[in-house]
């Protein structure tokens, strides 16, 4: 029995690491290309450096990309944890009082309409532009919507069926909102918070272009300048790493949260 | 005491300008088992709904253990069971199970001895760990009667639990429930649009008419209990079956149950 389960355990990780080879082959195969066509082409190094000259910028700039990286990841984090929460309290509020929600759920989407990232330099005005404060605010500001429309959208989707088997039991909102909402948004918040993580990115990186002395951005923007294209390649390189990290520990996160979930596993019938 | 008193109670919706039910009158003693039966839009299930208190009625009155409806939902005298099992997949069975005690404010210990009594009771020992979406339907809708018996109710309202289950499943889940029934010492009120089904289960089987939704009439089941599966060749038990038809047919349902089989709108 435990035998068996060991075996089919193995079998599955097995599996899952074949599932990994074609994106890993496709990876490598776009390197190499890419690298070949730069001498085949002649490309010039500021249209685009080869990746092997750019990973050995990133080597040795380490400890200035990693300064900067640092600078801006806490931009993007704390603009991430201001936009998200307050995009979740938002939604949680506006569920509690559903004819508001309503009310206001047009002029949200309108505002989510609008190219946040235009007001980086507004933001620079209105916050110490020494501080890391304007960064975070845009940082929050895009994270803001996707998170507070998505939770409501989770917190409102609850099934009647459930509401009335929960009432069944003298459940009051309270009880209802805490053991049947909650779970219900999860998969939704989650969904957004991975959306939200590339926002924050973005939003820290774009304002950084604004001036934040010894930020990713403005290396990126100074390293152009001086026409030394493998920095601010490097650069990209280390914005891009710093992005799937705060992406992969959400992902992480929503793994652990939602064990439950029967749409993100192999089912199993008793 | 009687369980459920309905006095001259009318249902309607403005939505539509719909009667729902109008001046019904029933009453349900201690121990009985009621099946209501009737074709599409006979508010068979609205009836059951205001009994729970999970919609309130335009006129006449319900009481439910002696108690309004309102005050009956909230002191927990009834448990309802659904059509659909309406269990929450990030809750395993055990503590779907448990949902009402914890509502209850059972402590941890009280809730683990009563969630094995009830699994045992439903026959699903060794499944408390799984995910509902991991069970068949069949067991799902036991884990959903299991949770609606857990706290021991009065009475059980019951709107078509067994209507999407294959032939088989619903005939063993029948008898299930028959024995849960004896040993519970319950009352249940039962929604179905099987006339088999509600002759085989029940003490009294009420046959209601359509537009607007009124009591046709009611037979009494009156064979012999235990019922098990040769109570299906009991020709008693035919006899019943053709005069719950009969009151149907009366009522305007298609002879061969067409129309009940489209319930639920």
């Amino acid at each position: 029995m435990s035998a068996v389960a060991h075996a089919s355990a193995t079998a599955s990780a097995r599996r899952r690491v074949l599932d990994w080879v074609p994106a890993i082959v496709v990876f490598f195969a776009t390197i190499a290309i890419w690298q070949i066509s730069i001498d085949v082409f002649n490309i010039q190094k500021f249209l685009l450096p080869k990746p092997w000259a750019i990973v050995s910028t990133f080597w040795t700039q380490r400890s200035l990309l990693w300064a900067a990286g640092w600078l801006t990841l806490k931009e993007a984090l704390g603009g991430f944890a201001i936009g998200s929460s307050l995009g979740i309290l938002s939604a949680v509020f506006l569920a509690r009082f559903r004819r508001l929600g309503e009310a206001l759920m047009p002029l949200a989407i309108a505002a989510n309409a609008i190219p946040i990232i235009a007001f980086a330099p507004i933001f620079n005005a209105w916050f110490d532009p020494l501080s890391p404060a304007p960064r975070m605010a845009t940082a929050a500001v895009l994270c803001f919507f996707p998170v507070m429309v998505n939770t409501l959208r989770g917190l409102t989707s609850v099934r009647p069926s459930q509401v009335e088997l929960m009432r069944s039991y003298a459940a009051g909102e309270f009880e209802i909102f805490r053991r049947v909402r909650v779970p219900t948004a999860l998969p939704f918040v989650f969904a957004a918070l991975k959306v939200a993580t590339v926002l924050a990115m973005i939003g820290a990186i774009v304002s950084d272009y604004f001036g934040t002395f010894g930020s990713l951005g403005i290396t990126i923007k100074n390293s152009v300048s001086l026409f030394d294209f493998e920095t601010a390649w490097a650069a990209i390189l280390m914005a891009s790493i710093l992005g799937v990290l705060m992406y992969v520990a959400v992902a992480l996160a929503e793994r652990y949260a939602l064990q439950w979930d029967p749409t993100r596993q192999e089912r199993g019938t008793a | 005491m009687t369980v459920v008193a309905l006095k001259s109670l009318t249902k309607t919706f403005a939505k539509g300008n719909v009667t729902a039910l109008q001046e019904i009158d029933l009453a349900i003693e201690p121990g009985e088992f009621v099946s209501l039966i009737g074709p599409s839009g006979c508010g068979k299930s609205t009836l059951l709904r205001v009994i729970g208190d999970l919609t309130p009625p335009s006129a006449g009155t319900v009481e439910v253990n002696g108690k309004s409806a309102p005050k009956a939902r909230l002191d927990h005298d009834y448990g309802m069971v659904f059509q659909d099992s309406v269990l929450f997949d990030w809750r395993t069975v055990s503590k779907n199970v448990a949902l009402p005690l914890e509502l209850l404010g059972y402590d941890r210990e009280r809730r683990k001895a009563r969630v094995e009594e009830m699994l045992r009771l439903v026959e699903l020992q060794g499944f408390g760990d799984h995910h509902p979406w991991q069970l068949s339907g069949g067991m799902q809708m036991r884990v959903a009667i299991a949770r609606a018996l857990s706290f021991e109710p009065a009475l059980l309202l019951m709107d078509e639990p067994f209507g999407a289950l294959d032939e088989m499943t619903r005939e063993r889940l029948n008898i299930e429930l028959l024995e849960i029934w004896r040993r519970m010492q319950s009352t249940i009120v039962f929604v179905t649009h099987s006339i088999s089904e509600a002759v085989f289960l029940s003490t009294r089987v009420v046959v209601m008419s359509p537009r607007p939704g009124r009591i046709a009439g009611t037979v009494d089941i009156d064979l012999p209990q235990p019922r098990t599966t040769d109570t299906r060749e009991d020709p008693h038990f035919f006899e019943l079956v053709t005069e719950v038809r009969e009151l149907l047919r009366g009522v305007g349902a298609d002879e061969h149950g067409s129309v009940l089989a489209e319930e639920r709108t």
